[in-house]
């Protein structure tokens, strides 16, 4: 049993949701009770953002501030786009929540719609969730039936639903804009704000996109404080738990709720269960695909955003991705470039046409075809994707860039001895 | 020719939708399960029920994953080949199907009953390596568990055949 308090997965069990009676003996729908109708949504707001909950979604943006961008003059209609496409490699956190507490879920996405006036919400699932999906419909059915979902929530004025979206499947959907996209029916290319969603969104009516995870934080928040959310965390500034994926050379990988703050290593070698045996540290990725390696030098870390970033790298999404000595990060970096050029959505040309060609260098040099030159051709070009018109690129090429600033001489060594030094070909 | 019942039961779905273009994937989902496939057919059928261009429904129906637009077997295979299923060999799993299948990567089987595709992370890397079949996820594939699952769905088939 873990030494740090649950607070998502306090309901967590095995091969089972919880069920609605089970949320509420946990003070479940707590929140709803004490403020749909009672309190102005502004306190929701105000709660929130003393507690300084940043979005869980990979960006860290501060989920208070984003409701706060919804005018409040603004149209009617407004939505929130609840999102769990999560498509990053690595990253599964969203789905162990669904299948743990999905009734947390429901009440944060209520309780954030509320916020911000919306009258609905749309819970965007990718397909190989479809076990996922299948439980929120169902579970949604049962609050409805409770009075917590629907027309007058409660006896008050507020009315909300939610529905679940299907996606057909593409990475690209994750990203805030795409989803909006692939909501109405739409190729899901992004879009480059102004106007932001908060103010034209769906359907040109203010939206908001939430993380899952994100918004199951609420109803704890607003029932303990902001003061009990600040002390879950380790690290000076953070704030609440965080869901870490855990994959790779470990020997029990697994989605382990730890606060923020945590040192890397703990959560490696004590919750994942460390290497195995015979298997050294190389580096992980601490975020999923889109961020950079992180080396044995890093391995104490805090896991927090503003930690994280002092290193030079990013939380993300908190999926680490953990590589031994024996695994070639050239072979694995270019398995990764393959990820983000097939999914890239083909709008923007650094994206389109240079990811094929960063992978296309690697490839060679995997396969020992590089030369001397490729290095700085490969640098050259990841910096191009910066101009492109979303962060899949430059996410992309996060992980490449580091291979080169970490591991330059493994990738050299590629290039002297012709061949890889770790797979025969 | 769609059954009227299940046009009956798209038509209402659309309608009772914020907006017809929202229910676009769903509706080819279920076309797709009905005609096996998105065929030229299904792609009328489905711009006509939801008020889309043949043009806007096709900019969808190549962009995703899961909708095909070619005919593919009764049951489509999805390997994982992102970074932690390569770690873990998905390459074997790959190369255990292709050889009890008889059947190549993009390729479907003689008797139409399965196809097989590449897919990127599906979200299951801590049951590495993985695949999704018709949706459904198996995980923590070796050739034995592949081997039973590959029986479970030939025997399925030949029930439904025989029913
Ligand atoms: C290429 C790309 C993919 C993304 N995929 C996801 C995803 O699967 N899930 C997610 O919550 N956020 C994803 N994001 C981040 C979203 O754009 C957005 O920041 C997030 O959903 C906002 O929620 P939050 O503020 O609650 O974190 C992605 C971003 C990019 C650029
Ligand atoms: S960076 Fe890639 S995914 Fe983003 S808009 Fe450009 S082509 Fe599409
Ligand atoms: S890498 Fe295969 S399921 Fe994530």
């Amino acid at each position: 049993m873990s030494k740090y308090p649950l607070v998502l997965f306090q309901n967590r069990q095995p091969n089972r949701i919880a069920t609605l009676d089970e949320y509420r003996q946990s003070s479940g729908y707590q929140a709803l009770e004490d403020f749909i109708g009672k309190r102005p949504p502004g306190e929701v707001t105000a709660r929130i953002g003393e507690a300084g909950l940043r979005g869980r979604g990979g960006a860290g943006f501060p989920a208070a501030k984003k409701w706060l961008a919804v005018p409040a003059d603004g149209a009617f209609p407004r939505y929130l786009a609840v999102n769990a496409d999560e498509m990053e490699p690595g990253t599964f956190k969203d789905r162990m929540l669904i299948h743990a507490d999905p009734h947390l879920i429901i009440e944060g996405m209520i309780l954030a719609g509320y916020a911000f006036a919306a009258s609905k919400a749309f819970i965007f699932v990718r397909p190989s969730y479809e076990s996922s999906a299948v439980i929120l419909e169902t579970e949604l059915e049962h609050a409805r039936h409770a009075g917590y979902l629907g027309r007058n929530i409660l006896g008050s004025e507020f009315s909300f639903d939610i529905s679940v979206h299907r996606s057909g499947g593409r990475y690209i959907c994750g990203e805030g804009t795409a989803l909006l996209n692939a909501l109405m029916g739409k190729r899901p290319n992004p879009t480059k704000p102004p106007p932001y969603p908060t103010l034209k969104g769906l359907w040109d009516r203010p939206t908001v996109v939430n993380n899952i995870e994100t918004l199951a934080n609420i109803p704890h928040i607003l029932r303990n404080g902001a003061e009990w959310f600040k002390r879950l965390a380790l690290s000076r500034e953070g704030m609440g738990t965080k869901l870490y994926c855990v994959s790779g050379r470990v020997n029990n990988p697994g989605c382990f709720e730890l606060p923020i703050g945590i040192r890397l290593s703990e959560i490696i070698d004590e919750f994942a269960g460390g290497l195995p045996a015979g298997s050294e540290f190389k580096a992980c990725l601490p975020g999923g695909a889109s961020t950079r390696y992180l080396t044995r030098e890093h391995y104490d870390v805090e896991m927090d955003f503003d930690t994280l970033a002092a290193v030079g790298n990013r939380l993300g999404t908190a999926a680490i991705m953990v590589f031994d000595r024996k695994t070639c990060l050239v072979a694995t970096t270019l398995n990764l470039l393959q990820f983000f050029a097939r999914e890239s959505c083909g709008w923007c040309t650094p994206c389109r046409e240079g990811l094929p060609y960063i992978r296309d260098l690697l490839w060679r040099i995997e396969y020992g075809e590089g030369r001397e030159e490729f290095i700085p051709m490969i640098r050259e070009m990841c910096k191009f994707s910066w101009n492109s018109y979303c962060a899949l690129a430059p996410g992309a090429t996060s992980p490449v860039e580091s291979l080169l600033t970490y591991f330059e001489d493994e990738v050299r060594e590629h290039i002297s001895q012709r061949k890889c030094p770790y797979n025969a070909h | 020719m769609l059954p009227d019942e299940l046009k009956k039961l798209l038509s209402e779905r659309i309608a009772s939708a914020e907006d017809p273009r929202e229910q676009a994937v769903d509706a080819m989902f279920e076309l797709q399960s009905y005609y096996g496939y998105m065929s030229d057919e299904a792609m009328t059928e489905a711009s006509g029920l939801l008020g889309m261009t043949p043009l806007e429904l096709e900019e969808l129906a190549t962009f995703y994953d899961h909708i095909y637009r070619e005919p593919v077997g009764r049951y489509v295979i999805h390997v994982c080949d992102s970074a932690i299923c390569w770690m873990h060999d998905h390459l074997s799993v790959v190369d255990h199907i292709r050889s009890q299948l008889n059947v190549e990567v993009g390729g479907t089987t003689a008797d139409g009953l399965f196809t097989l595709l590449p897919v990127c992370c599906i979200g299951y890397c801590d049951r590495a390596p993985a695949m999704t079949i018709n949706r459904r996820v198996f995980g923590r594939l070796t050739p034995e568990k592949i081997d039973r699952i590959l029986t479970r769905l030939k025997d399925q088939a030949q029930f439904a055949e025989t029913e």
